[in-house]
């Protein structure tokens, strides 16, 4: 698959066969990512890496994948330290980031700035989540977990469980698993199920997902439990938050019903979704799933830019 | 009085100007809007609301605007509201011009998003794009921000 010189803005814009490819080459990137491999072949490459919205997983992965491959990075972390706070438009920033760098990563608190910024950068763009939209990396490293957890893709029994709506990293992560014939379920408080929008697109590409508020009535018949935050930042109303905070929680007791084999993810940060107790079991893959950022981020630097590994 | 000279009374020919006929019923009101339609008007303007079609047995709306002709950018407005109008162009009575209008795969610059945190309601230099996913009904995608376009007669610029 030619990535070279592309832009990542959103899943939609891969299809099934890309992303397997990019997900083949994360795996060769592993002993690379740990560090018991060493690999400079994007030496002489600029990494440009714009977070205007705070970030830890995600800024400090692109970064590790691009000095792990040898590639340097010039970054902003707050847009209280641009010229964006004294005015100066987005599509101004990008033009000029655009000429330090051969790629730009993105996060943004608007939804559609990174296909805004592909627009006006001449170097590829990478979205690294924009508002509520979309953030596709994430579904890609995890995707990349559950095929490392469960061997393939193929028609897991996936359940995404706390906040559907406002939660970018479910939307495009159940786009993408219609993709490899996913079965849905989506539990959530009814003002956070998932957007009628999505459930559309997913039901048009052959996906009939079940919504539920139940988590106990379908744990047990989960392969991947992907549990989200319930963000109180995404919420206009604060009283609307306090109604649903803390819904969902899951613990070792809960877990009795579930597969010997299911997997838990989270996009992570947690807040009390996720009891500690939980950490230490088999069931457990969070804090892996953080690291396969690394990989697979090294696997489309290296795709886009035209290393050869 | 047979059932054609009944309608050419209900809504009278015009001698010079522009029909729009079979805007889907309900939609001549949202035609208005686009066409900018207000106090200060200088044409006449017939309106029809719910008039029976000699095409077919359905019911449609009308609208006649006199010594106006519509520029380019008023017909793809009234082409995402009324997706089967056809524009007729009266010069001295006699049309001199009839087509439908059309709807083209992207739509650009003539209705904003409905998403308020979508970038392209942020002052940026760029013009709104819609991806057209359905016809019939009109569907549009944003094409910064995947939402879908609620209400296009609202939203229309």
């Amino acid at each position: 698959m030619d990535f070279y010189d592309r832009d990542v803005v959103s899943i939609r814009d891969l299809t099934r066969e890309e992303i397997e490819s990019i997900l083949d080459l994360s795996e060769k990137m592993m002993p690379y990512a740990t560090g018991e491999k060493v690999n400079r072949v994007l030496h002489g490459k600029i990494l440009g890496n714009l977070f205007f919205e705070p970030s830890t997983r995600t800024k400090l992965s692109f970064e590790s994948a691009a000095y792990r491959l040898g590639c340097d990075v010039i970054d902003v972390s707050e847009m209280s330290m641009t010229s964006i706070s004294k005015g100066e438009t987005l599509a101004d920033t990008i033009r000029m980031v655009d000429a330090y760098c051969d790629l730009i990563v993105l996060r943004h608190p608007y939804e559609g700035a990174a296909r805004l910024a592909a627009n006006f950068s001449i170097n590829p763009v990478i979205n690294a989540g924009d508002g509520a939209g979309s953030h596709p990396t994430q579904t890609l490293l995890d995707l990349f977990t559950m095929r490392q957890a469960k061997g393939s893709l193929d028609g897991l029994n996936v359940v995404l469980v706390g906040d559907l709506k406002y939660g970018r990293t479910v939307h495009s992560l159940a786009e993408a698993l219609t993709m490899f014939g996913a079965k849905l379920t989506l539990v959530a408080p009814d003002t956070l199920q998932m957007p009628d929008d999505i459930v559309n697109h997913i039901k048009e590409k052959g996906c009939r997902p079940v919504k539920t508020t139940s988590l106990e009535e379908v744990m047990d018949k989960a392969d991947v439990l992907y549990v989200t935050r319930i963000q109180k930042e995404r919420f206009p109303d604060p009283a609307e938050y306090k109604k649903v905070a803390g819904t969902y929680r899951i613990n070792n007791s809960m877990l009795r019903e579930a597969r010997r084999d299911m997997v838990i993810m989270h996009p992570l940060p947690r807040i009390d979704e996720i009891a500690p107790e939980v950490d230490a079991s088999e069931h457990a893959k969070y804090f892996q799933q953080a690291f396969n950022g690394v990989p697979v981020r090294m696997a489309l630097l290296c795709a886009i830019l035209g290393g050869e590994l | 009085m047979d059932v054609k000279t009944i309608k050419e009374i209900k809504l009278a020919p015009i001698r010079n100007g522009t029909v729009i006929d079979h805007i889907a019923t309900g939609q001549a009101l949202n035609v208005l809007k686009i066409l900018g339609v207000n106090e200060y008007m200088d044409s006449t303007i017939s309106v029809g609301i719910h008039v029976s079609s000699r095409k077919s047995a359905e019911w449609k709306d009308i609208v006649k605007i006199e010594d106006c002709e519509l520029d380019q950018k008023t017909v793809d407005k009234i082409a995402l509201i009324a997706p089967d109008a056809t524009i007729s162009i009266i010069r001295d009575y006699y049309v001199a011009e009839k087509f439908t209008v059309t709807l083209g795969d992207r739509v650009m610059g003539l209705a904003k998003c409905c998403n308020p945190n979508c970038i392209t309601n942020k002052n940026e230099p760029i013009e709104t794009e819609f991806v057209v996913i359905s016809r019939r009904p009109t569907k549009l995608r944003c094409s910064y921000c995947d939402r879908a376009l609620c209400n296009i007669s609202d939203n229309l610029l």
